[in-house]
């Protein structure tokens, strides 16, 4: 007779199967993201791949002619804005992490009030910073429907997520070098500029990236602060009307011309094409910091 | 060496720095300009909460803060302009909800799958998909529900209507802009959220108390379902509410696929407005800044922003509660 330990438990493979099912509900729901992705991106390529052409990325967009219609306007106007974004945000987050990290290393009510603060205005829906935005500079600073206005507003919709992520490497830097270079009699900002800085600049870089990412993708924001659809001229100067793509795609979106549908999808496609890019540059950097150190 | 010993060796050397002269006066004016950047989060929020209320001011001037509340009408062109929110917010609730049936069991699952099951090499390329997925733009999804997902869900009813007729009765009919269509693809867009934040809750459970459910005997999923997740639930409850909250806040793909028709839902396959999709519409149209239309979308804007901040604010005291229990 077998001692009684090693008689099966009742009900063992139930649960063992009970198990495996789970598990393979799991690998299931994470296929299910991939396939989504996939689906997509294959839609949209296959939908659009047609349209894109040198032609299509310098003719101007128009609502009644499909086949001949281009985004050079939206995708001038998107560089334009996500760049200008760059200039304002970049110099402001980093000082203002900077504040939170280096210059603070004790948590007084202050800084935690401001901790607090970003983290909830992270959470706040991006189409509320429009409204700041309308009133702020288009109203209030009289800027109008100007491509600084939309920059501005982009700028404070992405500047907590620049702070967090610029924090964070900040974080990262171990703080032996600190020490070790205020030993050698520098002050705080000489150790931040010459020592920290230059340490976490790969996680900075890569959050700037895709704060950019987020700067082109954006679209409900600059609608509230008067950006729109159809505009066939190029912007030449921060206080020029402008368009952006994602607002080119909508108004394609929109038409009631289904010919346009190819249009919209290949403006997607161009668009998806930057955002690759700009995350592929974030991956590589991340890649490469993790190898130096 | 007392100096190095006592306290940090940085704060006791601020004496010194501050007898160098001009070092000391470029320390004070990058440490102020530091100091302002910090302060334009504060700005920013303060700016928010003040313009929503101002502006809000003359809106309920005009209509009553009741009216808006609870009225079932959106029909500001009547003789009799009728402001009643509802309708805008029923729209809202049934493409969130909707979505949270989609982002909530799935990306809970993949939190799991990436936490407990995954290989290194499986990881390497999930957490790159999921990041993509989340940094595709709103827009895209809005191609994706109006092209894909809507004449899907409408083969799919009439070939279900068609095999077992008996069904058809309860089909939905769905319309080209449609609830259902931009609930799943919300659901989509906020998933890859619910899975990192999940991930990061459940990867935080001491592995200790795992290895002693396991010496108890417990299989995998016993150990996940009995002890990881409850363990781990502060932190997954949060994802959820921010999950949501997210889908609250969604603009584009829900003005793209919902539709642009304020009136109470009807059912998953009609059209429907949300308060976002209500804010896009209006601004779209010039419309001036006395015009009580305007006044509107910053009464629905206020009402957005403190939903979604108490939604937040609750996320948060969740997420402190796990970092306690974690302790």
């Amino acid at each position: 007779m077998t001692p009684s330990f090693m008689q099966p438990v009742p009900g063992a493979s139930r649960r063992k199967r009970i198990d495996g099912f789970f598990k393979s509900l799991c690998l299931l729901a994470s296929l299910v993201a991939v396939v989504i992705l996939a689906t997509l991106l294959i839609t949209v390529f296959r939908d659009g791949i047609g349209r894109v052409s040198m032609q299509f990325l310098t003719s101007m967009p128009s609502s009644f002619m499909p086949k001949k219609a281009g985004i050079q306007s939206p995708l001038i106007g998107s560089i334009y804005v996500m760049i200008l974004t760059m200039l304002i945000v970049v110099p402001v987050g980093i000082a203002g992490a900077v504040y939170l990290q280096e210059f603070t290393p004790k948590k007084n009510a202050f800084t935690r009030f401001i901790q607090v603060n970003i983290s909830n205005l992270a959470g706040v829906p991006s189409i509320v910073f429009g409204m700041l935005g309308l009133t702020l500079f288009v109203i209030f600073l009289s800027l109008g429907k100007s491509i600084l206005a939309g920059a501005l507003t982009m700028s404070i919709l992405v500047l907590p997520m620049v702070v967090l992520v610029t924090q964070e490497s900040l974080k990262a830097v171990p703080n032996a070098y600190r020490e070790a270079s205020l030993a050698l009699g520098t002050t705080r900002w000489q150790t931040i500029r010459k020592i920290v800085l230059p340490s976490a600049i790969p996680g900075i870089l890569t959050g700037i990236i895709l704060a950019a990412g987020r700067a082109i993708g954006e679209t409900a924001p600059l609608i509230v602060v008067g950006a729109v659809g159809m505009v066939t001229f190029l912007p030449s100067k921060v206080t020029d009307r402008y368009t952006v793509l994602p607002l080119q795609i909508l108004d394609w979106i929109g038409q009631p011309n289904k010919d346009f549908r190819p249009a919209a999808a290949g403006a997607i496609l161009v668009l998806v094409a930057m955002l690759v890019v700009l995350n592929s540059v974030a991956i590589l950097i991340r890649a490469r910091s993790r190898v130096t150190r | 060496m007392a100096l190095a010993t006592k306290g940090r060796l940085s704060e006791s050397l601020n004496g010194v720095t501050r007898r160098l002269g001009f070092r000391h006066y470029e320390e004070n004016f990058v440490r102020t300009i530091c100091f302002l950047s910090a302060a334009v989060s504060i700005i920013a929020t303060v700016g928010i909460v003040t313009i929503l209320v101002t502006e809000t001011i003359p809106f309920f001037q005009k209509n009553s803060l009741l009216a808006f509340l609870t009225g079932t009408e959106w029909a500001p062109n009547n003789s009799t302009p009728l402001y009643g929110v509802l309708p805008l917010v029923a729209g809202t609730l049934l493409v969130t909800l909707g979505s949270g049936m989609v982002s909530i069991p799935l990306g809970l699952l993949v939190g799991i799958y990436l936490s407990e099951y995954a290989h290194p090499t499986v990881r390497k390329i999930l957490k790159p998909v999921l990041e993509i997925l989340a940094g595709i733009p709103s827009v895209v999804f809005g191609y994706f529900a109006l092209n894909l997902v809507t004449p899907g869900l409408q083969g799919f009813t009439a070939k279900l209507g068609e095999a077992i007729p008996a069904l058809k009765v309860l089909m939905p009919e769905f319309s080209p802009a449609n609830a259902s269509a931009a609930a799943i693809v919300v659901g989509f867009m906020t998933l890859p959220m619910v899975a990192s934040l999940c991930e990061d809750a459940i990867s935080s459970v001491p592995k200790v108390m795992r290895e002693a459910a396991y010496g108890l005997g417990c299989t995998k999923a016993e150990v996940i379902a009995k002890i990881v997740v409850p363990a781990a639930i502060s932190g997954i409850v949060a994802s959820f509410i921010l999950a949501l909250s997210r889908a609250i806040g969604e603009t584009m793909a829900v003005t793209i696929a919902a539709g642009a028709s304020p009136v109470m839902p009807k059912g998953i396959g009609s059209e429907v407005m949300t308060m976002t999709a209500q804010i896009v519409n209006y601004s779209k149209g010039d419309i001036s800044r006395g015009d009580p239309k305007y006044q509107s979308i910053f009464a629905i804007g206020l009402l957005l922003f403190v939903v979604t901040l108490l939604m937040n604010l609750m996320a948060q005291a969740f997420v402190r509660r796990m970092g306690r229990h974690a302790r």
